[in-house]
C-alpha cells in the first residue's frame, strides 16, 4: 500500500483550565491517502476540532500535546519550525471553518484576503494575484468575481462567505483539505451547494479531505471512509459502506437510531441516553462505558484498543462487547 | 465617495446643532447662578449702591434672563462672543490667541501617549503575563492613580529643579526667543515654517515637559483599550483563519489584528481627549502656560460671563468637530461603517 500523505499516532492532547486538565484527545491515530475523503464523526465536544487545529497548528494556548506524533508528506508537524510550519499551511494543507460569517476579516475585501494567501506562498505580482484571486472566486462558482473581489464578508451572504472561505482555502491548490462542519448554519439548499463543490474541486485535484461533521447522513453521502469519534477516542474506523451495514460499537449505532433518514418517522428516532462524560480527572478506559447498555465488568479493564472487526482490516473498533 | 462624505460631513454638523445649544443654555443659566455679582466686581471697591446699578444697567445684567438670553444668542449668530470684562477686549479674541497654545500642548499629549500606549498596548496583548504585560499594568494603574498636577510638578522637580535637563515651565517660549511668525499659531509647526530651527528647539524644550504630563494621563485608557482590543481580536475566527492560511506573523498581526483592534481604540480616543481638555486646565496653571484654561479660571473668578461662556462654547466645538473627525477616521477604516449608513 501507498505512503499515507496524513498520519496521526497516538495523538494524546489535554487543556489546561483553572478548573484542573481536560483530556480532550485520547490516543488518536487515524491515516489518509491522497484523494480520499475521510469524515470524522461525532457530537459537539467530541475533539473532532481539538483534533483538525492539532494537525493545522492552531491549537488554543491553553492546550498541550502531551504526546504522538502527526506526520504529513514525510514531514513531522510537531516538531517543524514556526517558519516550516507556515509554509505548509495554506498551500500544502488548507482548512474551512464553521461560521463562515466570523470566519474572515471583517474589515478586508474577500479579493484581498484571498491574494494575502496567494502572495504569502509564491512570488506572484501584484497583477498576477489579482488575476488569480477573481478566479478563484470563479472557480468557486460565485457569481460575478470581478464585483465580488470587492465585496467585504458583511455585504456576503452566509453561503457566498462559505464560498470565499473555500477559494482562500484551495487557492494554493493544498494536497490536505480539512473541512471543519463547513455548512453548519447554512440552508439545506446552500448545504448541498457547498459540499457538492467542496467534493468536485477535491476530485479534480485528487486532494484528501477530512470532513469534520456531526451529521451522519452528510458523511454517508460524501465520504470514502468514516470515523465516529466519542468524547475525545476513535470508538470505530471503517470504510462507508461497511459502517453502516454493520455497525460494531454501540455508540456507532446509537448515533445511527439517532439519524433522521427519509423512510423513519420522529417517533422512531432514539437518542444516546446520557452526555459525554466529564473529561476532567480520571476515566475508565472506555470513555462511552457509563451510557452504554452493553457494559459488562471487563469493559473496566486497562488496555483497550482499537482491533480489527472480523476479516476486515479497515474496520476497526475499539469496544470489548461490539454488536 | 467624495459626495457621500460631504453629506456625512453635514448631517453630523447638523446633528450637533441641538448639543451646541444645550450647551450654550447650560452655560448662560450655570453662569448666572453661580455666587458673585460681576456689578460689584466691576464697579470697584469704592462703589456705592448707584454706580453698581449704573455698573449693571450698562452690562445689561439688569435685564430679566430671557432677554439676556436672547441677546446673546442673537449675538452669537453674529458672531459676536461678548468682551471679557476682566480684559476689555472681546472674548473671540482672547479666545483666538490662546487657542492655539492650548492646542498645541493638547494634541502633542494625545500624540505622544498614543506613540507609548498604542505598541505597549500591542506587546502586553501578544505577550500575556510576560514583563511588557505587568509593565503595561503598571503605567496603566500609575496614569489613573496619580493627579496630572502631581505628575507636572514631579517632572519639574525632577527634570528641572534636580537634573536642569528642561528649561525654566514659564509658558511657551523663553523671553530670549522671539515667537515664530504666525500662520497656525502652533509655534512647532510656525517655526518650522519658518525654517527657524533654534526657536523650533526652544519651543520644543518647553513643550516637552507639561505635554509628557498629559501624555502620562492620557496613556492609561489608551494601553488598557488596546491590550483589551488586541487580546479579543486575536482570539477571534478570521485570527485563527489567517494563521492557518500560513500568512507571515507579522501580516497577522498588522493588517489582520491590529487594523481591527484600532476601532474601539479610536472611540475611545474621543473620551481621552475630552479628559486631557479638562486635565490642561491645571496643567497649563503649573507650568504658566498660556492657554485658555488658565484664561477660563481667571474669567471663572471675576464671574466674567462673556469670557466663562465663551470658553465652554470653545470647548463644545473643539470636541464636536474632534469627534466628527473621529467619526470620518472611523469609516475609512470600517467599511461597515461607510457613507451608505444615511
Amino acid at each position: 500500500m501507498k505512503q499515507p500523505l496524513l498520519t496521526v499516532e497516538d495523538l494524546t492532547v489535554e487543556f489546561q483550565t483553572r478548573a484542573g486538565i481536560v483530556q480532550v484527545l485520547d490516543r488518536i491515530n487515524l491515516t489518509l491517502h491522497k484523494g480520499e475523503t475521510l469524515a470524522v464523526v461525532g457530537e459537539s465536544g467530541s475533539g473532532k476540532s481539538v483534533g483538525a487545529f492539532s494537525i493545522m497548528g492552531i491549537l488554543d494556548p491553553a492546550a498541550r500535546i502531551r504526546s504522538g506524533s502527526i506526520r504529513f508528506d514525510g514531514m513531522d508537524l510537531l516538531t517543524s519550525s514556526a517558519g516550516d510550519l507556515n509554509t505548509v499551511r495554506g498551500r500544502e494543507m488548507a482548512m474551512i471553518f464553521q461560521s463562515p460569517a466570523t470566519a474572515l476579516n471583517p474589515i478586508r475585501k474577500v479579493g484581498q484576503q484571498i491574494e494575502d494567501v496567494l502572495r504569502r506562498h509564491g512570488p506572484v505580482t501584484r497583477r498576477e494575484a489579482r488575476r488569480r484571486a477573481v478566479e478563484a472566486l470563479a472557480q468557486v462558482r460565485i457569481p460575478d468575481p470581478e464585483r465580488r473581489y470587492h465585496a467585504y464578508p458583511f455585504e456576503l451572504s452566509g453561503g457566498l462567505c462559505q464560498r470565499v472561505m473555500i477559494a482562500i482555502a484551495l487557492c494554493c491548490q493544498p494536497r490536505l483539505l480539512i473541512a471543519d462542519e463547513p455548512t453548519t448554519g447554512l440552508d439545506v439548499t446552500t448545504q448541498a451547494a457547498i459540499m457538492d463543490l467542496v467534493r468536485d474541486l477535491g476530485r479534480e485535484r485528487n486532494m484528501a479531505t477530512m470532513l469534520i461533521t456531526h451529521d451522519l447522513a452528510l458523511a454517508a453521502q460524501y465520504a470514502d471512509r468514516i470515523m465516529v469519534m466519542h468524547a475525545g477516542q476513535v470508538v470505530e474506523t471503517a470504510p462507508t459502506d461497511a459502517l453502516f451495514s454493520q455497525a460494531a460499537h454501540p455508540y456507532t449505532a446509537g448515533l445511527m437510531k439517532a439519524t433522521p433518514t427519509e423512510a423513519s418517522s420522529l417517533d422512531e428516532l432514539k437518542a444516546i441516553p446520557g452526555s459525554l462524560p466529564d473529561l476532567k480527572g480520571s476515566l475508565p478506559p472506555c470513555r462511552f462505558a457509563g451510557r452504554c447498555e452493553r457494559r459488562e465488568s471487563r469493559c473496566d479493564d486497562p488496555g483497550l484498543a482499537l482491533a480489527a472487526v472480523g476479516t476486515d482490516d479497515l474496520h476497526r473498533v475499539a469496544c470489548r462487547r461490539p454488536l | 465617495m467624495r459626495t457621500s462624505w460631504m453629506v456625512t460631513v453635514g448631517q453630523r454638523l447638523l446633528e450637533a446643532l441641538p448639543t451646541l445649544f444645550g450647551i450654550i443654555l447650560v452655560t448662560f443659566v450655570l453662569t448666572r447662578s453661580l455666587p458673585g455679582d460681576p456689578a460689584v466686581y466691576f464697579a470697584g471697591p469704592a462703589a456705592d449702591a448707584q454706580s453698581i446699578a449704573e455698573t449693571r444697567a450698562s452690562m445689561g445684567l439688569d435685564q430679566p434672563l430671557p432677554v439676556q438670553f436672547g441677546r446673546y444668542v442673537q449675538n452669537l449668530a453674529q458672531g459676536d462672543w461678548g468682551v471679557s470684562h476682566n480684559t476689555g477686549r472681546p472674548v473671540i479674541e482672547e479666545l483666538g490667541r490662546r487657542l492655539p497654545a492650548s492646542l498645541e500642548l493638547t494634541l502633542l499629549g494625545l500624540l505622544l501617549s498614543m506613540a507609548a500606549a498604542i505598541p505597549l498596548g500591542v506587546l502586553a496583548a501578544t505577550r500575556p503575563n510576560s514583563l511588557v504585560d505587568h509593565a503595561c499594568r503598571v503605567v496603566v494603574t500609575a496614569g489613573v492613580s496619580m493627579p496630572v498636577f502631581f505628575t507636572g510638578l514631579l517632572l519639574v522637580y525632577v527634570f528641572y529643579y534636580q537634573l536642569g535637563w528642561a528649561p525654566s515651565p514659564l509658558g511657551r517660549l523663553s523671553f530670549m526667543y522671539i515667537e515664530p511668525p504666525k500662520v497656525t499659531g502652533l509655534y512647532l509647526v510656525d517655526s518650522l515654517l519658518a525654517g527657524d530651527f533654534e526657536v523650533f528647539r526652544a519651543a520644543l524644550g518647553q513643550i516637552a515637559l507639561p505635554a509628557i504630563t498629559l501624555a502620562l494621563f492620557a496613556m492609561a485608557p489608551i494601553a488598557r483599550m488596546t491590550r483589551a482590543a488586541m487580546l479579543g481580536v486575536l482570539g477571534s475566527d478570521y485570527i485563527r483563519t489567517a494563521k492557518a492560511s500560513g500568512l507571515a506573523p507579522h501580516t497577522v498581526l498588522f493588517t489582520y489584528a491590529l487594523r481591527n483592534a484600532l476601532l474601539p481604540v479610536l472611540t475611545t480616543l474621543g473620551m481621552v481627549f475630552s479628559f486631557l481638555l479638562g486635565a490642561n486646565v491645571l496643567v497649563e496653571k503649573v507650568f504658566s502656560w498660556p492657554g485658555i484654561g488658565s484664561f477660563a479660571i481667571e474669567a471663572l473668578v471675576a464671574s466674567d460671563y462673556a469670557a466663562v461662556q465663551g470658553f465652554v462654547l470653545s470647548m463644545a466645538l473643539l470636541f464636536v468637530s474632534l469627534n466628527l473627525i473621529i467619526d470620518l477616521l472611523y469609516t475609512l477604516i470600517d467599511p461597515r461603517a461607510g457613507g451608505e449608513a444615511t
